[in-house]
C-alpha cells in the first residue's frame, strides 16, 4: 500500500479542517473498504482523515417518532437497537444480511452509504473501467458480468451498488446529513446516489469536503411490519444478486400504503415508485403483486448473461409482499 | 523507501492486556502490526481483503478483521489475539476435531469468542427472529459465516462451539 500522511480528527470541525478542499484526501471510519481499495491501488489518497473517534454515534428517537443515527454507528450495533428492530425491521434484517459478524462490528453507517461497487473489472487494474479511469471503457460490457445492473445503466458503466442497507433506506425515504465548511444540508437517500450516465466515476452527491454526520429516518408506522428478502449465490456472506426491502399496509383488502426497494439491480438503491403506484389503492393479493412488479421491471434490460435478474427480481418482489400481507397486523 | 520511514506514527496499543508503543507507517494493517512488528504470529493472513476471516481478533472485545484496518486506528484500544484467549473453546476444537491444517483455528476461535459473547448479550442474527434464543447449529452456522475454512472442517467447528455454548464441555 502507498502511504499517506495520516491525521485523526477529534471533532467534526477539526475533521472538516484536515479534509481540506478533499482534493486528494479521504475520511477513514471503519476501513472495511476504504483500505481494500488503497491496498489493491485503487484508491490512492495523500492525506487519510481518521473520524472514527468522532463522537457520532447515537441512536435516538426524533421528536414525532421518526430515529436519528449517528454516521459513525457501527451496522452491528444498528442491527441490534431495539429501535430500529421495532419501527424499522427491514433495515435491521437488511444490516444483518450484510457482510459478517466481523465486517459489521467495524463498518459504519456512513461507510456503507459511500462504499464502492464490487465490479470485477473495477477491482482490476489491468481492466478497462470508467468508474476507475474515466474515458478507459467498460471490460464488464461483453465480459464476465452476470452480477451487473439490468436497471439504470448506461454504455459507460453496468456496476451495481452492493449495499444492503442502503436499499432499506431508499424504501424508508431517509435522509443523509451532510456538513462541510458551507454548513449542513441534508440530502434525500433517494438522490444520494447517481446512475452512471455518462460519468460513472461520481456515484454520490456529496462533495469531496462534506463529512457525513447522520442518517435520519422519518416516522413511517408501516414500517413497523416489513421485510427485506436478499438472494444470493450461497446462504450467508455474500453480495446480493436481488434483494427487496418492502413495507405493506393493507387495510379491508385493500392496499392503503406500500413501499418498495430493490438491491443488486442498479448503480443505485432503486426506489420501486411504477410499482408503489401500482400497488397504491389495489386489491391486496398476488395478481396486484405481479402486475406492481411487471410495471417496474418493464424498463429492465438483461443481456444473456445477467437477464435472469428480471425474472428473479419479479419472483422476489412478489414473494416479499406475499409474505408481508400474511404476516398479519 | 525513505519516504515511508520518514513518514511514520508512533501509537500505543493495548494487545492482550500489554501496553506497547509502536512506530509504524500509517499504511500498515492491525494484522501486519500483530505479525510483523509484535512477533505475534498467531493470527494469520489468508486473503487479506477481508473474505476468509483467518485475521479475526477482538477489539475490546468484538470481533474485526484486523487485515481491513490500519494498526494506528485502534491506538488505545485493548486487542485480543488467540495468545490471549482463555477458556474452554481451543480444547473443545481439539476435542472435536476442529480443524484440519490449522490455518483458519484462531481465527475461527477468536471469532467463536466474540461471538457467544454477542449472543449472550442479545446481538440478533439473520437467521433470528425477534427475540434471539437458543444458540441453534442454524445460528451459530449463520454467525460464523465470515470464517471459512477450506479443509471443511465446519461440523467439528459447530461441534465445538455448541458444547462451549451450551456449557456441557468438560
Amino acid at each position: 500500500m502507498r502511504t499517506f500522511s495520516y491525521v485523526r480528527a477529534t471533532d467534526v470541525p477539526s475533521a472538516l479542517s484536515a479534509i481540506g478542499t478533499g482534493t486528494g484526501a479521504k475520511f477513514i471510519g471503519g476501513g472495511t473498504n476504504l483500505v481494500d481499495l488503497m491496498r489493491e491501488d485503487i484508491e490512492r489518497p495523500d492525506t487519510v482523515v481518521d473520524i472514527s473517534g468522532l463522537p457520532l454515534t447515537g441512536v435516538e428517537e426524533l421528536p414525532g417518532g421518526g430515529v436519528r443515527i449517528g454516521a459513525l454507528t457501527r451496522n452491528s450495533h444498528l442491527a441490534a437497537h431495539p429501535l430500529i428492530r421495532t419501527r424499522y425491521p427491514m433495515l435491521s434484517q437488511a444490516l444483518l444480511s450484510g457482510a459478517s459478524a466481523q465486517l459489521r462490528n467495524m463498518a459504519t453507517v456512513g461507510g456503507n452509504l459511500m462504499q464502492r461497487t464490487r465490479c470485477a473489472y473495477f477491482y482490476d487494474l489491468a481492466a478497462a473501467c470508467n468508474k476507475r479511469e474515466p474515458g478507459s471503457g467498460c471490460d464488464a460490457i461483453g465480459g464476465f458480468h452476470r452480477n451487473s445492473a439490468v436497471l439504470g445503466a448506461s454504455e459507460s458503466c453496468i456496476a451495481t451498488n452492493p449495499s444492503d442497507m442502503s436499499v432499506a433506506l431508499a424504501a424508508l425515504d431517509a435522509a443523509v446529513e451532510a456538513e462541510s465548511v458551507r454548513g449542513v444540508r441534508r440530502i434525500p437517500l433517494a438522490d444520494f446516489h447517481r446512475l452512471p450516465g455518462g460519468t460513472p466515476h461520481l456515484e454520490t452527491e456529496l462533495a469531496a469536503d462534506e463529512l457525513i454526520t447522520a442518517v435520519e429516518l422519518p416516522a413511517l408506522p408501516l414500517a413497523a411490519r416489513s421485510r427485506y428478502r436478499k438472494v444470493r449465490d450461497r446462504a450467508s456472506y455474500a453480495f446480493a444478486l436481488v434483494s427487496v426491502a418492502a413495507a405493506l399496509d393493507v387495510q379491508d383488502g385493500v392496499i392503503a400504503e406500500a413501499r418498495l426497494a430493490l438491491g443488486g439491480v442498479a448503480a443505485k438503491p432503486w426506489r420501486a415508485r411504477e410499482a408503489e403506484r401500482v400497488l397504491l389503492g389495489a386489491p391486496a393479493g398476488e395478481k396486484s403483486y405481479e402486475r406492481a412488479a411487471d410495471a417496474e421491471l418493464s424498463a429492465a434490460a438483461g443481456t444473456p448473461e445477467n437477464g435472469f435478474k428480471v425474472e428473479l427480481a419479479r419472483r422476489a418482489i412478489v414473494a416479499t409482499l406475499r409474505e408481508l400481507e400474511g404476516s398479519g397486523v | 523507501m525513505t519516504g515511508e520511514q520518514a513518514n511514520t506514527v508512533e501509537f500505543e496499543l493495548r494487545v492482550n492486556g500489554e501496553a506497547v508503543t509502536l512506530r509504524l507507517p500509517p499504511q500498515v494493517s492491525l494484522l501486519d502490526a500483530l505479525r510483523e512488528h509484535l512477533g505475534l504470529t498467531g493470527t494469520k493472513k489468508g486473503c487479506d481483503q477481508g473474505a476468509c476471516g483467518a485475521c479475526t481478533v477482538l477489539a475490546d472485545g468484538e470481533r474485526i478483521n484486523s487485515c481491513l484496518t490500519l494498526a494506528v486506528q485502534y491506538a488505545g484500544r485493548e486487542i485480543t489475539t488467540i495468545e490471549g484467549i482463555t477458556g474452554e473453546l481451543p480444547r473443545a476444537f481439539v476435542r472435536h476435531d476442529g480443524f484440519q491444517c490449522g490455518y483458519c483455528t484462531s481465527g475461527q476461535i477468536c471469532s467463536a469468542t466474540g461471538m457467544l459473547a454477542e449472543h449472550a448479550a442479545g446481538m440478533p442474527s439473520a437467521v433470528t427472529g425477534q427475540h434471539p434464543g437458543e444458540l441453534i447449529d442454524a445460528e451459530i452456522r449463520e454467525r460464523m459465516s465470515g470464517n471459512l475454512c477450506r479443509c471443511g472442517a465446519y461440523n467439528g467447528i459447530v461441534d465445538a462451539i455448541r458444547e462451549v455454548a451450551s456449557g456441557t464441555a468438560s
